[in-house]
């Protein structure tokens, strides 16, 4: 292996790492501002201007406070739990191409950690490993609602991962890979290429799991603030409950990029201008994470189980028998 | 006396008339069968009831019509009537103290925080020597408002009361009106329960002496 090729890997692993550490912090502050608007409130307005400091206050506080270990908690699933699920999140975007590749300094630079054949398989693959950590973490508080969330949350996981992998078997038989970059050049042809014209059932399907696998409102019951407090997060404090935090708003960055690139063309022909419509289209599906979190009620569990079972997963089965028909 | 009668205009709550506001919402009877459930399932996937919701808060969004009151920076105007930390009022034609240590207060006060003590002084007149109320105890009900003769001790609009202990007490000199206050003419007479009502004056009738 060249040594090149190994830097240039681990100064790309760490910008991405820098970059979607720091935008989970601001995505927490915009969060808080689209629902106050929403709710008609302010938000934050007192750290800096507009508040926009909020996220270093928050940043400090978490860092700063004291890492509480309870009683009768497994320790060491207890403290490994919330790396599972920021590490998890981190991997995950190891085959997304976050913009088309530049030239830097006479450099070519593809902005994609590795782009491996089954990068598809590997995002669902690792986003799937995620559920280890509010599984260990619920499971090993020692509390009722720890407890609860955690069984709720792998009912919630392995639920939609069948929906979120059958809805896009379809996708990846029309393009016939799994690379995110071969779907991105299947669209290269501009707006009316994109997979959403020809795919909207599933389209709709993924983004719907995609709800689920970050646990947003409509699904939002893993963590459920009004029924068992925050979930498996009770427990935890200090920086533990952030790197829940951080891996919970990756997890909500990275599934918008694979959205924007499976179904709605990525970045286009790799122009500048394609390169920013993909920044816009995921800024639009972080921006409905948080609008339906205005919006919308939460879901039952039984009625979230017969969502996934019932409609969504024969709904997904059919939508690739008549892909197979009509490709055929 | 002409009493003028005021007619007050309610909003019509009568349920029951047909001219009224009210009306039954329609509810559909919940389906039996898994036809019907199926039917109910659809209708409501494709009606857009989701994409009602997703408008509601992005018209709200747009219109950025904020009611966040910020609070230390901004406060809400409070009423005439609003019964925080009590107050001793002066009399206003020779800012002396208006309460006659009567008592009164203490008697009725039902949660017992005040306490009154007075002597006789060198002029022989009734003082207050000490007087203090217990903010711990107190349930700003206005009973001692109402009760005092003198309108002396009335509530203030003062709600910021937070203390490093529960028993916090006021005494009688900080519940006074200050006399450079006074001096200036600006105490402000409590409007509450037990205070005279405006035009008290043209209702006076003088008593009738000639029995």
């Amino acid at each position: 292996m060249e040594t090149a090729y190994l830097i240039e890997t681990v100064i790309k692993i760490v910008v991405i790492l820098l970059i979607f550490s720091a935008l989970a912090g601001i995505g927490t502050y915009f969060e808080r501002k689209v629902l106050a608007f929403m709710q008609r409130r302010l938000g934050p307005v007192n750290v800096g201007p507009f508040g926009l400091l909020q996220v270093a206050a928050d940043g400090i506080k978490l860092f700063t406070k004291e890492d509480i270990v309870p009683t009768n908690v497994v320790a060491r699933i207890f403290k490994i739990a919330p790396v599972i699920t920021a590490a998890t999140a981190f991997m995950a975007a190891a085959a997304i191409p976050f913009l088309p590749s530049f030239t830097l300094f006479g450099y070519e630079v593809h902005p994609i950690v590795a782009d491996i054949n089954i990068g598809i398989l590997y995002i669902l693959g690792i986003m799937g490993v995620g559920l280890y950590g509010p599984l260990l973490g619920g499971m090993a508080s020692a509390n009722k609602f720890s407890l609860l969330s955690a069984a709720r949350g792998a009912a919630v996981f392995i639920s939609y991962e069948v929906v979120t992998g059958l809805s896009i078997l379809a996708p990846i038989m029309m393009v016939g890979s799994l690379s995110l970059i071969d779907f991105n050049e299947y669209q290269a042809g501009g707006f009316t290429s994109w997979i959403l014209w020809s795919q909207p059932v599933a389209f709709l399907l993924f983004w719907i799991a995609a709800f689920a696998e970050t646990g947003r409102t409509p699904f939002h019951l893993i963590a459920n603030d009004h029924e068992i407090i925050d979930g498996f997060g009770t427990e935890y404090s200090g920086m533990r409950w952030g790197l829940f935090f951080i891996g919970e708003y990756a997890n909500m960055f990275f599934i918008s990029f694979v959205i924007s690139i499976i179904f709605l063309g990525g970045y286009g022909d790799g122009s500048f201008l394609g390169a920013i419509g993909l920044l816009l289209k995921v800024a639009f599906f972080f921006f409905f994470f948080l609008w339906t979190r205005a919006a919308w009620p939460d879901v039952r569990p039984d009625q979230l189980m017969w969502l996934c079972w019932k409609v969504l997963m024969p709904i997904a089965v059919i939508n690739i028998v008549i892909t197979g028909i009509v490709m055929m | 006396m002409h009493n003028e009668h005021i007619e007050e205009h309610f909003n019509n709550r009568n349920v029951t008339e047909l001219d009224s506001n009210y009306y039954m919402v329609d509810i559909a009877d919940y389906p039996t069968d898994g036809w019907g459930k199926f039917k109910r399932v659809v209708k409501r996937s494709f009606r857009g009831e989701l994409f009602v919701g997703l408008w509601v808060v992005l018209r709200e969004m747009i219109k950025f019509d904020v009611h966040t009151i910020q609070y230390p920076a901004e406060k809400m105007p409070i009423g005439p009537r609003y019964r925080a930390v009590h107050e001793m009022k002066r009399l206003w034609e020779s800012d002396a103290e208006r309460c006659i240590g009567c008592g009164l207060c203490e008697k009725i006060c039902i949660s017992n925080c005040i306490r009154i003590d007075t002597k006789i002084d060198e002029n022989s007149r009734k003082e207050v020597s000490e007087y203090s109320i217990n903010l711990g105890r107190c349930i700003f009900c206005g009973y001692c408002a109402e009760v005092c003769p003198e309108l002396a001790i009335t509530h203030g609009g003062e709600y910021e009361n937070a203390s490093d202990q529960r028993e916090h007490f006021i005494m009688f000199e900080d519940m006074l009106t200050p006399l450079d206050k006074m001096k200036a003419g600006t105490q402000l007479e409590f409007e509450g329960f037990g205070a005279i009502t405006p035009h008290e004056d043209e209702r006076v009738k003088k008593t009738p002496l000639a029995y």
